[in-house]
């Protein structure tokens, strides 16, 4: 395609971007409109939020790629995205709003009462942050590559630059909206395209398909246990994700959150029919690209090679403009929520603090992503859910649900889940792409109860360090909320 | 999916890890054999670490817990077998050897508790001593004000006169400690005293104002009348409500926009107001009734001296871990020197509602989040606020 239409595009979102956050929808009234004002944010725009901040470049780009490579077992990510959500709905979404802390570690430490765990969840959660981080640059250095031709490198840097430009400059004041935008972008970028494709098609006919396209890399499907250590991963991983859980506290209260989970479960189905339809479509119409290694780039190619002319230029124009929405409001949204750690853990909590954390927590990613390869998007993100579920969910679900835990456990818990999941990527990471055995590949299934296991055993034998807020703490997360003295 | 960029990135992250974990390591096992000073100079440092220590444990009053932890280290401190610490009515804590004793000390003290005298008890005249090796007992009074609160009891083999003079020195120090817990404890009801002073302090002025505007308008526009007497009922069932300590950011603002509707019945189109609020921080807690006399200020002391109309900013940011309001008129101004001297208490101005704020705001959140104000005579005024996002401990 015409490198200048991807160009324009990417600096339109990234604009955009920039202009909504700064000035952009933040409620701005004159007199007489208090009631507007005061009113808190509606569960559907909060939804919108959650839906844009969550959906990464792994859902943009990679979930279309891997069903591209592996068919139908890819499609255990997108549900495993989407009913990550059903388990926040049940588990963490009330009683955490009604805990009043505001980020995991303000929640560990006013439920075991202890600094030692607030400092231990914060690492966890930076961590966290910087991993997600990195499969973000590697998606938008690959957008820059295949529809620009520029050196890759030049999409990373730019994600990285406009978020902390809009970050540090005190834009992101009023991050909701920008968020809430960002979804609807990505989903029209998405959707629009597919239905052009499915109507040129119809026009022309199914042009034939060979028997052998259908699954045109050959690889044989995955067995049951990594499916379940996936699927393992992704729904216990969404409960921890630190921007994701950041944005209930916009909620007024526990009822409000049940209700935007609600939403946005809704919402991520919808948008996930689109990236499904994509790769089956590659798998019938563009099988080379797998073999090409270009199967993240379907979602960026396929509109261009199956509607020519000046229309597909357009259309993946606003395909690679919902790509950069994914990488920009997915960054974002992280490295807001850790700047916030880092600055009130590490830096003091100051204006200025915050600003230098949020250079750090958006240059260290670049760096890793420099030092890193960009393969399969989607798996990648997974192997940061199956950390996420390995440490920060142990902990947020015994937190909320068990008198039992203590700050002992907590931190063994969180340490063994960490060592072990970090562990298993690093050996794969050691033994290359043919030599990890399948339960090194996916260690979700056996991290996850082991974290638990450790979590609740080392609680048992440290009965005496439960903390004494208990009854105080558990009364506030699971008895409603007394309606508003001024609620007329 | 092995050739994942997060191998590498995690292999990166772990090393860093494992870098700071023997860093961190080295250098506390290198501290612990640094040069401690002279037999003196660690004796000094000994004994003052474990009454620093205690002291922490006291801090909240003569109760088991704390006296049980500061127990420990008071009779390290006096290198006795046992000491014990107690009230007016019960042994609070024992430590060390001998506790079949416990119930009968109440009985040994009771002459020190009524006379306030240190006594040393010995086996030869109270057989019940003998427990092992200890045959004596010094019993100090805890002295606070002139009210005896309580005594300190060392159990020993020997009372000499080291030991005795230690024992009463220590319990001075227990009461000294207690003091100072019994001074925290006025100060916060001081503190808790001025909010609710400051709450039931809605200005005498601005009500018979209000009524007065409404009066007004009882013959040429009944509606209206009607519709401001029932936001004046709001607006005062907000203020005098008797339930906890903070609110809302969503639920302060209504109340100054009760407020505000009140003031312009009165001043008609001179006070225009604008707001600019993140949705983000509407539901950050905050203190009850710590906007609306900042509000107030702006109307009363900005725009009512002033000439012609004037505006009011009201912002609300998101801000890290923080969120951040501010408070803006282009009115009269103040004299920041002035302002400084009443701020700290020195003289009463027309702002007290200021001072009242801030001095809530240091209480609650620490002096770090006063009000920071910037203003000039005739330049108006900028007030900004400060507070954290998480406040678990607080019920809006």
């Amino acid at each position: 395609m015409n490198p200048a239409v991807g160009i324009v595009a990417i600096a339109a979102v990234s604009v955009a971007t920039a202009v909504i956050g700064f000035y952009g929808l933040r409620i701005s009234r004159t007199t007489g409109d208090f009631y507007v004002a005061s009113r808190t944010v509606r569960p559907w725009w909060n939804a919108s939020a959650i839906g844009g901040e969550y959906l990464s470049a792994a859902s943009f780009l990679g979930v279309a790629g891997l069903i591209l490579l592996s068919g139908t077992d890819a499609l255990w990510f997108p549900v495993g995205y989407t009913a990550g959500y059903l388990m926040l709905l049940l588990f963490v979404a009330a009683p955490l709003r009604r805990s009043g802390a505001y980020t995991i570690p303000d929640f560990t430490e006013a439920r075991l009462d202890s600094r030692a765990v607030r400092r231990v969840t914060s690492l966890a959660v930076v961590i966290v942050g910087w991993l997600y981080i990195v499969p973000q640059l590697h998606g938008a250095a690959l957008t820059i590559r295949t529809t620009t031709g520029l050196p890759a490198w030049v999409g990373s840097t730019a994600v990285v630059v406009v978020v902390c430009l809009t970050v540090v400059a005190g834009g992101m004041r009023s991050i909701t909206f920008v968020q809430a935008f960002q979804y609807w972008l990505k989903l029209t970028a998405l959707a629009v395209p597919f239905v052009f494709i499915v109507l040129a098609l119809t026009d022309n006919g199914t042009p034939a398909v060979a028997a052998a396209a259908t699954n045109p890399t050959g690889l044989a499907p995955a067995g049951p246990y990594q499916n379940i250590s996936l699927l393992v991963a992704l729904l216990f991983g969404t409960l921890g994700l630190p921007h994701v859980l950041v944005r209930f506290y916009t909620n007024p209260d526990g009822h409000s959150a049940r209700r935007t989970t609600l939403i946005v479960l809704g919402l991520l189905s919808v948008f996930y029919l689109f990236p499904t339809a994509y790769g089956l479509a590659g798998r019938v119409f563009a099988p080379g690209l797998a073999q090409a290694g270009q199967a993240d780039a379907l979602v960026l190619l396929l509109p261009g090679r199956l509607i020519g002319g000046p229309a597909g230029e357009l259309l993946s124009a606003l395909v690679v403009a919902g790509a950069f929405a994914a990488f920009l409001s997915t960054t974002s949204g992280l490295v807001v929520s850790l700047a916030g750690v880092i600055s009130q853990d590490v830096l003091g909590g100051s204006v200025r603090g915050f600003r230098l954390a949020a250079l750090i927590s958006a240059t260290v990613p670049l760096g890793l992503a420099f030092m890193t390869d960009s393969l399969a998007l989607a798996g990648s993100v997974g192997l940061v859910f199956a950390f996420t579920a390995s440490t920060i969910c142990p902990v947020l679900l015994l937190g909320i649900w068990w008198r039992g835990l203590t700050d002992a456990g907590a931190i063994a818990g969180m340490a063994t889940g960490g060592l072990l999941c970090g562990g298993a990527m690093v050996a794969g990471g050691a033994l290359g792409a043919g030599g990890t055995p399948f339960w090194l590949a996916q260690p979700a299934a056996w991290t996850v109860p082991a974290a638990f296991a450790v979590m609740i055993l080392t609680s048992r034998a440290t009965k005496k360090r439960v903390p004494r807020t208990i009854t105080k703490v558990m009364t506030r997360l699971h008895t409603p909320e007394r309606p508003l003295a001024t609620e007329r | 999916m092995p050739d994942s960029p997060l191998y590498s990135a995690a292999a990166v992250a772990v090393i860093a890890l494992a870098i700071a974990v023997v860093v961190g390591v080295g250098l506390k096992v290198l501290r612990s054999f640094r040069e401690l000073g002279t037999d003196a100079e660690r004796a000094t440092y000994n004994t003052l670490h474990a009454a620093s220590k205690a002291g922490q444990h006291l801090r909240t009053g003569l109760n088991p817990a704390g006296a049980s932890k500061a127990s420990k280290q008071l009779r390290a401190l006096l290198g006795c077998d046992a000491l014990a610490i107690t009230d007016v009515s019960g042994v609070l804590a024992w430590d060390g050897a001998a506790d079949e004793l416990r119930p009968r000390l109440m009985g040994l003290a009771a002459d020190v508790l009524t006379g306030g005298r240190t006594q040393v008890i010995n086996a030869g005249e109270y057989p019940v001593l003998s427990v092992g090796r200890i045959a004596s007992a010094v019993i100090a009074p805890i002295r606070a004000g002139s009210r005896v609160v309580g005594v300190v009891a060392a159990f020993a083999p020997s009372a000499g006169a080291g030991l005795v003079r230690a024992t009463s020195e220590v319990a001075d120090w227990v009461a000294a400690q207690v003091e100072l817990a019994e001074l925290d404890a006025s100060r916060t009801l001081l503190m808790e005293a001025e909010v609710r002073a400051l709450r039931a302090q809605i200005s005498p002025h601005f009500i018979y104002n209000s009524l007065n505007a409404i009066a007004s308008f009882i013959n040429t526009d009944p509606t209206r009348a009607r519709e401001l007497v029932v936001e004046f009922a709001d607006f005062t069932r907000y203020s005098f409500r008797r339930h906890g300590d903070f609110t809302t950011l969503a639920e302060e603002l209504r109340c100054i926009d009760r407020y505000l509707l009140l003031e312009r019945a009165r001043f008609g189109d001179r006070v225009q107001v604008s707001l600019r609020i993140a949705p983000e921080v509407l539901s950050t807690v905050i203190p009850f009734l710590s906007l609306q006399p900042l509000v107030e200020n702006a109307v009363r002391h900005g725009l009512e001296a002033k000439e012609g109309p004037g505006h009011i900013t009201i912002a609300a940011n998101d801000s890290g871990a923080f969120a951040e309001v501010t408070i803006e008129d282009d009115g009269v101004g103040m004299d920041p020197v002035q302002l400084q001297s009443m701020l700290a208490g020195h003289t009463d101005g027309e702002h007290v509602g200021l001072r009242n704020v801030d001095a809530r705001l240091r209480q609650v959140y620490g002096d770090d989040h006063g009000l920071v104000i910037e203003t000039a005579p005739g330049e108006g005024t900028l007030i900004t606020m400060r507070v954290p996002k998480s406040q678990p401990g607080h019920d809006a």
